[in-house]
């Protein structure tokens, strides 16, 4: 298949072409009971992991494969979510509850956590959401309390990807009730902790086969080393675990775009009604045209911003919410678009195409709603043409 | 443990075609793979290592010098050591000359096995015969089409398949076995295993090396031929009768199969 050259390295080349054949070969055949039975992908993970491949965003000096490339994690993301992105989220999940470790911890703290995510030994999940404290994520009520070496938690999370099955989870809590978002503290948290246990696992529309979970904290005693970073230094590590966080995101949207695509041409090109496949229907052909102009111009943005910030773009939020937003939003409409393209077969479920559908809008919902990318980028528009007219 | 895995590269039998105006196989263009029932004895292979610690895998193949390939992937999935005997006075051998010339780079591998594993049969020739026979040359109990491997105490606990149930058996190590496609789902190359496949410069083994008699190998030394290679012709479509009451039928059909003197 023609593709554009986006100059990618040796080794992102090489997890795509291993992290395609594994896609095909061991999520392809069980997406479709994943997502009926809402069964996490246990041993999907652990083949990953004995492939290398939940480490390649961890640096080499703690067990991972990274060396300044973010390709290779995303395009990792990418290939999976092609096939699954029920599958894709459990997988990428254990990066975002890396991110505050990989951002805010203490070298001490790396050596301890990081290599077992590296062989994939351990999982990982980020808690930040609570019933409360959606969009509004300053305003969690999880407390935590000093006593000594330890602090207290005490509060529930809510929607917690990777929930019950990690082993290691980055955990935001108040520290300091008077200080607003500036009294968040982010915590170490190990499964098995007294104190902390897990709530129901939730039935949910799409990305069936990951785990949606509440955390429930009851006086539950963390080390204070624990502690990421100063205390009050949680929202930082939060925020900024978004801007490295969401152009995966996007990486979801664009392979979920891309095997929805795969899907809808292959199926344009086999259905036949009035004696031709409907492709050569010039009303579908150009539909297919468009689905493939916005995948690639998802893949481009989307590429675009992690090669950036590689290269040592500084402020990068506002991109990093471009992408996710106008990814996420290119695979509702291409996975809807597909639903169409395959007719009445593509609303049945012996076709991989609704579940592609009802999988998409997550996308547009997780990791911030896309009405709070919007609300990013237009505060940086205000920000940076507010000091542009100072000049 | 020392085990070592003989391997062989194969045309990708889904692709291949047969001409048929030569009645040879067509290979132009055919992918070369891992035979797939060797992916099964290098699995088994790995599992031991990963249940036994201190466990070496040394993965052997003979072929042309782009039979390399199937060794790298072997190492890209955790296999430590590789040998390919590759050399001009092997060609052309057939299972009986490739069963020695296998034997005899077994014989030189330090430490000596304690299991040498094979594929079932590959999928291009379906002879099953180089396990055994390898087997014979060295001298080695052979356990052939085996799904399941034990290791305890120096012996061997191994289940045989059958077409209607399987046989457990015990022997003594060393051993060989040829194993079934059900003993395993093969894995895939780790990122690791194929960077270090990348750097691995292989030398190939000849047959002075290994101290193998020229009388015994290649086309001249090999017992049997490949006459001619066909495919099956067709079933052709018989006789049909439809469309008439069932006793008719049968007795049409009766009186045919007396006609014939089959009944």
């Amino acid at each position: 298949m023609a593709e554009l050259n986006y100059g990618l390295s040796e080794l992102a080349l090489e997890i795509r072409g291993m992290v395609r054949e594994f896609a095909e070969a061991r999520v392809k055949p069980v997406r479709a009971e994943l997502d009926e039975t809402g069964h996490f992908p246990t041993e999907i993970l652990r083949e990953l992991g004995k492939m290398d491949l939940m480490g390649l965003y961890i640096p080499t000096e703690y067990g991972g494969t990274f060396e300044g490339d973010s390709m290779p994690n995303l395009i990792a993301v990418e290939e999976l979510s092609r096939i699954c992105i029920g599958v894709s989220v459990s997988f990428a999940a254990n990066g975002l509850g890396a991110d505050p470790i990989l951002l805010g911890a203490s070298d001490e703290q790396k050596k301890k956590f990081l290599p077992p995510l590296a062989s994939g030994e351990k999982w990982a999940a980020y808690a930040l959401t609570e019933p409360n404290a959606g969009s509004d994520a300053g305003s969690i009520r999880t407390t935590a309390v000093k006593k000594g070496d330890k602090y207290v938690l005490n509060g529930t999370k809510q929607w917690i990807t990777n929930g019950g099955e990690a082993d290691i989870y980055t955990v935001f809590a108040v520290t300091d009730k008077n200080r607003g978002a500036r009294g968040v503290s982010c915590f170490i948290v190990e499964k098995g902790t007294p104190g902390f246990s897990f709530g129901k696992k939730e039935n949910k529309l799409g990305i069936r086969a990951s785990a949606t979970r509440e955390l429930i904290f009851e006086d539950c005693e963390v080390p204070a080393a624990n502690l990421i970073g100063r205390e009050g230094t949680g929202f930082i590590w939060a925020m900024k675990t978004f801007d490295v966080s969401r152009p995966g995101i996007a990486a979801q949207a664009v392979g979920l775009a891309q095997g929805a695509l795969d899907e809808a041409v292959a199926y344009a090109k086999v259905r036949e009604q009035f004696g031709k496949p409907i492709i050569a229907n010039q009303g579908l052909s150009w539909m297919l045209a468009d689905m493939a102009t916005k995948v690639e111009t998802a893949r481009a943005l989307t590429y675009a911003v992690v090669q950036s910030i590689d290269r040592g773009v500084k402020d990068y939020s506002k991109f990093s919410a471009m992408c996710k937003v106008y990814a996420s939003d290119v695979a509702m409409q291409v996975t809807t678009d597909a639903v169409q393209v395959f007719g009445g077969y593509g609303y049945m479920k012996e076709y991989p195409v609704e579940k592609m559908m009802r999988d998409a809008k997550i996308l547009q919902i997780y990791e911030g709603t896309n009405q709070i990318q919007r609300d990013i980028i237009g505060l940086a528009l205000n920000k940076e043409y507010g000091a542009a007219a100072k000049k | 443990m020392h085990i070592v895995v003989c391997v062989k590269q194969v045309p990708n039998t889904t692709q291949v075609r047969i001409n048929p105006e030569t009645n040879t196989l067509v290979r132009d263009g055919v992918e070369s793979i891992l035979n797939p029932f060797d992916e099964n004895a290098l699995e088994m292979a790995l599992q031991l290592k990963e249940k036994h610690a201190g466990t070496k895998v040394t993965v052997l193949t003979m072929g042309p010098p782009q039979a390399a390939e199937v060794l790298k992937e072997a190492v890209g999935r955790g296999a430590d050591a590789v040998t390919l005997l590759c050399d001009r006075a092997f060609a052309g051998s057939d299972t009986w000359a490739t069963s020695y010339a296998l034997s005899t780079a077994i014989r030189k591998m330090e430490p000596a096995p304690d299991l040498v594993l094979f594929g079932k049969q590959a999928i291009d020739g379906d002879t099953a015969q180089v396990g055994p026979g390898v087997a014979d040359w060295l001298g080695l109990p052979c356990i052939a089409y085996a799904r399941k491997i034990e290791i305890a105490d120096g012996k061997a606990i191994v289940e045989r398949n059958f077409e209607d149930g399987y046989e457990k058996l015990e022997t003594s190590l060393p051993c060989a076995l040829t194993v079934l496609k059900e003993a395993n789902v093969p894995r895939m190359a780790s990122l690791r295993g194929k960077m270090a496949a990348k750097k691995l410069a292989l030398q190939p083994t000849t047959a002075e090396a290994v101290d193998a008699d020229p009388a015994k190998l290649g086309l001249n030394a090999s017992p049997t031929r490949v006459v001619k290679i066909f495919s099956p012709p067709p079933k052709t479509g018989g006789v049909k009768w439809q469309g008439e009451e069932p006793a008719v039928l049968a007795q049409r059909l009766a009186d045919l199969l007396r006609e014939r003197k089959l009944i």
